[in-house]
């Protein structure tokens, strides 16, 4: 979710039409940076996003993958699985100035939209740490099935969706009892979460499943499935992980992993539009603020493919350290 | 009867997550496993485990299957089902079908089979129930999924074909094409020598000589003996050594006359599962089970793991649980289950074995992964490892089966 949204939603009651009304240009400036993390180099990598020169490497703790910015964009939060921490990156000197002790080797993360809590999958301990960013401490532990990945916090700040590897199944969190109050069965190795921009469906990447299930947010069940076929490609190699939404929801970009593409979805009708070729394990993705570009990491490449979202071509590749896993684009 | 009941009963989870209206006790139906071993199984004594030689079991399979059950709470709960895990040995091959029956007769129909090929045999001779599900572990041989398949044994362990396809793929990929064959002539060291020829035949490697080994220091069998007179007169580019029990290949790489790799049952091995693959979330499948097993995880351990997540995978993808269309359910082309070595694997129907990617391992590093880039295959990759549809004797007439 792109930081520009994600204010909208903190300032407003998050309803379809409030936010309509929020396409206001963003305030204060940007870095006008990409950020690329490396699992293996326990590096992020920093771009100028105009022309993709390297600005430099940040040093983090080990494997470094998921990284969020806060509202303001001054704090990159970065979860480094080996060192079970995610790393608070100052933006204005790019370097870590935090450490948060978060538990046993986190994975995804999200932050609820008053900036008051994040919330972890632990993934070798099947647990979801909730850690209070104002108290700076762990408050509470919710067990989960084993590997959890996605976390999603609603835009409401009532409900944490969590997805569980093992147990193919999105749990739903309760933020106030911080009790599971649904477990929704989906396809294998689920992975990633996004919000459609309404709020109605919530998308779930099924990694081995191959596929999307898309959920209905009010009832909790299945009410599409989405499935992929880029030419050329066998479907057991198509593994789609990592998401990103167009601002006016009609657009969703999907990497297929081991299928080496991007597919672009028209959310409106569930078909894919077409898909684009990347590089080798197409894993992390991003759209810049006015959308006109894409970022995708190829994680068996080692490279950031930047594409071009009128054209749905790459435009340019660049190398981007061992194991490119998540990018944030800041620009 | 002989045979002994260990109740391995932490295996029973009630999960005590709050705020849902879970099934109660009362209402929760059990799913009984039976793990089946075989107290005198060679490939358990103590002295080959402590070996630890490359893709052989490195200790019995129970903690793997308890792990999967543990993993499967979510599934079971949500299903109002709980998994119930026990093992029984027997002292004595032949008293596996009477405990077969008898366990058939008290409501257990989910079996893993950690026995030798024969045993399975034994097994399935005995299966009554025609719901029955036999699951097999730990037996590599290509003719349970030949001319002795049968309807209701499941492989999860891979056949020796798909290991010696592997492997074929690999050396002919590095244009390692002409090997020396060592091979002992034991019956099963027999049947993995005449996997390897076909694997050659597949794939086009060349076995430029194949020369029978024996574990011993008798100077008087020098030339079946002595490393280097094995190895010295011909002239190739990889010994492979067809050893099913890996005490004769442990002693083979750095022995032998040229200075060539050593493949099969030491040095490169085809196996199934390794601890140090860090990719597709098996680094948390290993510490998962590092933590439970106190050693590191092999491929007959995987087998176990695999197999209850398959069952309990086939829970979660059925409305209510039902044992009649069961296997029906797991041998469709949509049941997939993740093994966390990559690609969904799925059965293959004509001999009902899982499909599943191999591992090129040498002893702390997977160096490759079958099937290798560039092996192809009309219909899924997968299927260029081990028997192709049509291809083998394997005569399995239930409807389910799906015989070509």
């Amino acid at each position: 979710m792109s930081k520009f949204f994600k204010e909208c939603e903190s300032g407003l009651k998050a309803t379809a039409l409030a936010l309509s009304l929020c396409v206001i240009p963003q305030a204060e400036a940007s870095s006008g940076y990409v950020f690329v993390s490396s699992e293996k180099d326990d590096v992020v990598t920093v771009f100028n996003a105009e022309g993709m020169s390297k600005v430099t490497e940040i040093n983090t703790s080990e494997r470094p993958r998921a990284m969020k910015l806060s509202l303001d964009g001054s704090l990159l939060y970065v979860a480094c699985g080996d060192d079970d921490a995610i790393d608070v990156i100052d933006v204005s000197t790019l370097k870590v100035k935090q450490s948060i002790d978060i538990g046993e080797d986190p994975d995804r993360f999200d932050i609820s939209p008053d900036e008051k809590y994040l919330y972890a999958s632990n993934e070798d301990d099947g647990l979801v740490t909730v850690y209070s960013l104002e108290e700076n401490k762990k408050v509470a532990e919710i067990e989960v099935g084993e590997e959890p990945e996605g976390v999603l916090v609603s835009p409401d700040n009532r409900i944490v969706y969590v997805t569980s590897e093992v147990a193919n199944m999105v749990h739903v969190i309760d933020i106030e009892s911080k009790e599971i109050i649904e477990n929704i069965v989906v396809g294998n190795r689920p992975r990633r979460m996004e919000l459609t921009r309404d709020l109605t469906e919530l998308w779930v990447s099924n990694e081995v499943g191959g596929t999307i299930t898309i959920l209905d947010t009010t009832t909790f069940s299945q009410t599409a499935e989405l499935t992929f076929a880029p030419k050329g490609m066998r479907p057991e190699s198509i593994s789609p992980v990592g998401m990103a939404m167009t601002k006016d929801g009609s657009r969703a970009y999907v990497t297929l992993g081991g299928a080496n593409h991007v597919a672009v979805v028209d959310t409106e009708t569930h078909k894919v539009i077409d898909y684009i070729l990347v590089g080798k394990r197409a894993w992390g993705i991003s759209l810049n603020s006015d959308e006109t570009r894409l970022y995708v990491t190829n994680g068996k490449s080692d490279d950031l493919a930047v594409i071009d979202t009128a054209r749905l071509k790459v435009i340019k590749s660049v190398p981007a350290g061992r194991v490119p896993h998540d990018v944030v684009v800041d620009d | 009867m002989r045979f002994i009941r260990f109740l391995l009963g932490s295996c029973i989870f009630y999960l005590s997550v709050g705020g849902l209206s879970f099934a109660t006790a009362a209402e929760i139906q059990s799913v009984q496993i039976a793990l089946i071993e075989y107290e005198d199984d060679p490939r358990y004594k103590a002295n080959i485990i402590d070996a630890r030689y490359q893709a052989q079991p490195w200790g019995r399979l129970d903690e793997a299957a308890k792990l999967a059950i543990k993993e499967s709470r979510f599934a079971a709960q949500k299903k109002g089902l709980k998994f119930d895990l026990t093992k029984y040995e027997v002292a004595a091959l032949s008293e596996l079908p009477s405990l077969i029956n008898e366990l058939e007769t008290q409501g257990t129909y989910f079996f893993l089979l950690d026995l030798p090929g024969e045993g399975v045999q034994y097994v399935t001779s005995a299966a009554q129930h025609s719901s029955s599900l036999f699951f097999n572990l730990s037996a590599l041989d290509n003719n349970l999924r030949g001319e002795y398949c049968h309807s209701n044994l499941l492989h999860i362990a891979p056949s020796r074909k798909m290991l010696t396809d592997a492997m074929a793929q690999y050396l002919v990929s590095k244009k390692w094409k002409e090997a020396l064959v060592l091979y002992s002539d034991n019956e099963e060291d027999k049947r993995y020598l005449s996997s390897l020829q076909r694997s050659a035949k597949k794939f086009g490697l060349d076995i430029v000589s194949e020369k029978v080994f024996k574990l011993g220091n008798d100077p008087r069998d020098r030339y079946r003996n002595n490393i280097s007179l094995l190895t010295a007169k011909d002239d190739y580019d990889v010994v492979f050594v067809a050893d099913s029990k890996g005490e004769f290949a442990v002693d083979i790489p750095y022995s032998i006359v040229k200075p060539r790799p050593v493949v099969g049952a030491a040095g490169l091995v085809a196996d199934w599962w390794h601890w140090a693959w860090d990719r597709n979330g098996a680094p948390q499948v290993n510490k998962r089970f590092l933590k439970k097993g106190k050693r590191q995880m092999t491929g007959y351990d995987w087998s176990a793991w695999m197999a209850v997540k398959v069952i309990a995978e086939g829970v979660l993808r059925q409305d209510v649980f039902d044992l009649k269309n069961f296997q029906p359910m797991l041998l469709s082309s949509e049941f997939k289950v993740d093994g966390a070595k990559g690609y969904p694997l799925t059965f293959k129907p004509w001999d009902q074995q899982l499909r599943q990617p191999i591992f090129l391992t040498s002893l702390n590093r997977v160096i490759n992964r079958a099937p290798l880039e560039g092996f192809l295959h009309p219909v899924n990759n997968l299927d260029v490892l081990g028997n192709d549809q049509g291809e083998e004797q394997c005569q399995i007439s239930k409807a389910m089966g799906k015989k070509k």
